[in-house]
């Protein structure tokens, strides 16, 4: 911890506090290191409390009974509606889809949106540093309608190519679809200016705000896209739950994702109405205890302030950059000028997995692999890379505890 | 705690850094590649026959330690052996790797011994059989690709 961001008022040790799990042991009393962040983050006692008071004195189906645990249900569910619209500034309630997760709801405009709006002859544009989920949802939709899908390229320091991005924004290409940050590589992308000029050319905008919503403040009315996607548990919250905001006119005009119960008006079987917006895409009891769950992560990252998380977050960064970079044969894989606290990287003779299997004995959590993104590896040439990936509660000492680690590995394997 | 050293054994760092039979066979009776999608380790598995005996055998490609050095051993324990022979020598790993008590003698794995500590690591027990499905497809005729998710 610095102590400029002490001054900030920024208290690391007090912000650990909060989440129990960082204070257990493992791998024979070892104390955790946990630094895969961008797969899923731990959770504050506030988020599980929440759960056990929802299980305990709340559970009930929401929208339906008239009876007294239904409606405080229901009220606590709509509740956290609100709080996500406040925290990603939508205008309305009815923007807020809840998802399982980020997957989900790019799945749910590619099937909705998608199906209706595409034909042979359209493209949709992706870049080459998306995850699965922002890529093979787009190929199923692209293969059932005929669309062709294209892929802004990336350049070394795995930043988008924005001269290529505009010459590939043709007429023809009718969605852009991209991550506000890379899971992979922590690139930041720039997402203002890539959604202005896709607006510019009449395309319809969806970001991946997995990796964007933990780390950065996002303001859906001044980013002006169209639709975002993240998911509950990369920001603290419980796994199962996400969000899709998407513009009122534009979910009006969309068909509904899923049928079933809650997503109705009435029901005969010669004809059904669907519900008004957002319940027309919340077919069947939706995760009440995610959804509120979430709620309370979302009011505990803003209790403690993006912006103190972010700068956090970046003295992370440089820190662990800086302390990696002294390792002899270790090659930062995504060296992009605006960062995420995510660190993938190789290590000359040594593959990630045992890198992994190495570290996880020293009680030092990363990834390994190809962070669903083959693509992207691919790219750089790598079949795999490790990820240390830093969140609101990380340290300094942390970062050096990895670079003991992988002195270790290299120790196992250089002898 | 498990010792690391348990797991990377000197004769898997060794076989990892200078793996034998590390090469093509141009005109081998079967190749077949192996794929682990979850870490990317991919390695093509070449075997000549002679009647049924595995007169040679190679690899190529890439993964991690365990799975290379893995590939690499078994190349090595199973050049000259009858096809049954190499198939109860897989049975035969395979239970080491994932602890079932077999009963295993020192005699019976000879260097394959060296994988003992891969059971102690249930994620890697795939790293060290990759090799061996991709055998064990190429001898029953099977020429698609093996996966090991």
């Amino acid at each position: 911890m610095s102590a400029v961001l002490q001054e900030k008022g920024y208290d690391v040790a007090r912000v650990r506090r909060d989440f129990p799990i960082l204070h257990r042991t493992i791998r024979g009393g070892r104390k955790l290191v946990y630094l895969d962040n961008a797969a899923t983050t731990q959770k504050p006692q506030c988020v599980i409390d929440r759960l056990v008071r929802y299980y305990s004195e709340e559970n009930s189906n929401v929208h339906r009974g008239v009876h007294y645990l239904s409606e405080i249900a229901t009220a606590a569910y709509e509740a956290a509606r609100t709080t996500v619209k406040r925290f990603i500034n939508a205008r309305d309630e009815k923007e807020i889809v809840f998802t399982r997760g980020t997957t989900e709801g790019i799945n749910l405009v590619a099937s909705s949106w998608g199906r209706r709006n595409l034909g042979r002859g359209d493209e949709v544009l992706i870049t080459a540093i998306e995850h699965h989920s922002n890529i093979v949802p787009w190929q199923m939709l692209c293969e059932e309608t005929g669309a062709t899908l294209r892929v802004v390229p990336v350049n070394d320091a795995g930043e988008v190519m924005l001269d290529e991005y505009a010459s590939l924004l043709t007429r023809r290409v009718r969605l852009v679809a991209f991550g506000h940050a890379s899971n992979a590589l922590g690139t930041i992308n720039p997402v203002k200016r890539m959604i202005s000029m896709a607006r510019e050319n009449g395309s319809i905008v969806l970001i991946d705000g997995a990796q964007g919503v933990p780390h950065l403040a996002v303001d859906v009315q001044d980013l002006d896209c169209d639709f975002y996607a993240f998911s509950g548990h990369k920001v603290y919250g419980p796994t199962g739950i996400g969000v899709l905001y998407g513009k009122q006119a534009l979910l009006e005009s969309m068909p509904p994702y899923q049928g079933g119960g809650d997503m109705i008006l009435s029901v005969t079987f010669e004809k059904t109405t669907y519900n008004a917006l957002p319940y027309k895409f919340e077919a069947g009891t939706p995760n009440i205890s995610g959804v509120i769950g979430l709620a309370s992560a979302l009011d505990y990252v803003s209790s403690i302030g993006l912006k103190n998380i972010a700068a956090h977050e970046h003295d992370l960064l440089l820190h662990a950059t800086a302390r990696l970079s002294e390792i002899k044969g270790l090659r930062i894989i995504g060296t992009a000028a605006d960062k995420a606290s995510v660190i993938s990287f190789t290590l000359a003779g040594v593959h990630p997995h045992d890198i992994g299997t190495i570290l996880d004995q020293e009680g030092i959590a990363i990834r390994t692999g190809h962070h669903c993104a083959q693509p992207l590896m691919m790219r750089f040439n790598v079949p795999a890379t490790g990820r240390a990936s830093f969140g609101l509660y990380n340290t300094r000492e942390e970062a050096d505890a990895l670079v003991t680690g992988l002195h270790k590995v290299l120790e196992v394997f250089r002898g | 705690m498990t010792d690391l050293r348990d797991l990377y054994q000197q004769i898997i760092l060794d076989h990892n850094r200078n793996p034998r039979n590390y090469r093509e066979i141009p005109d081998a009776t079967k190749r077949v590649d192996g794929y682990n999608p979850l870490c990317g380790d991919h390695y093509t598995v070449f075997v000549d026959l002679d009647g049924d005996v595995i007169k040679d055998i190679s690899f190529t490609g890439n993964g991690c330690a365990i799975s290379k050095a893995s590939a690499s051993v078994m190349t090595t324990a199973v050049k000259g052996k009858r096809m049954d022979e190499a198939e109860k020598l897989f049975d035969t790993f395979h239970k080491l790797v994932t602890g079932e008590p077999a009963g295993l003698s020192e005699a019976d794995l000879g260097r394959l011994a060296a994988f003992s500590g891969v059971s102690e690591f249930p994620a890697r027990v795939k790293c060290a059989t990759l090799a061996w499905h991709t055998l064990h497809n190429a001898l029953q005729g099977e020429q698609e690709v093996v996966t090991t998710e």
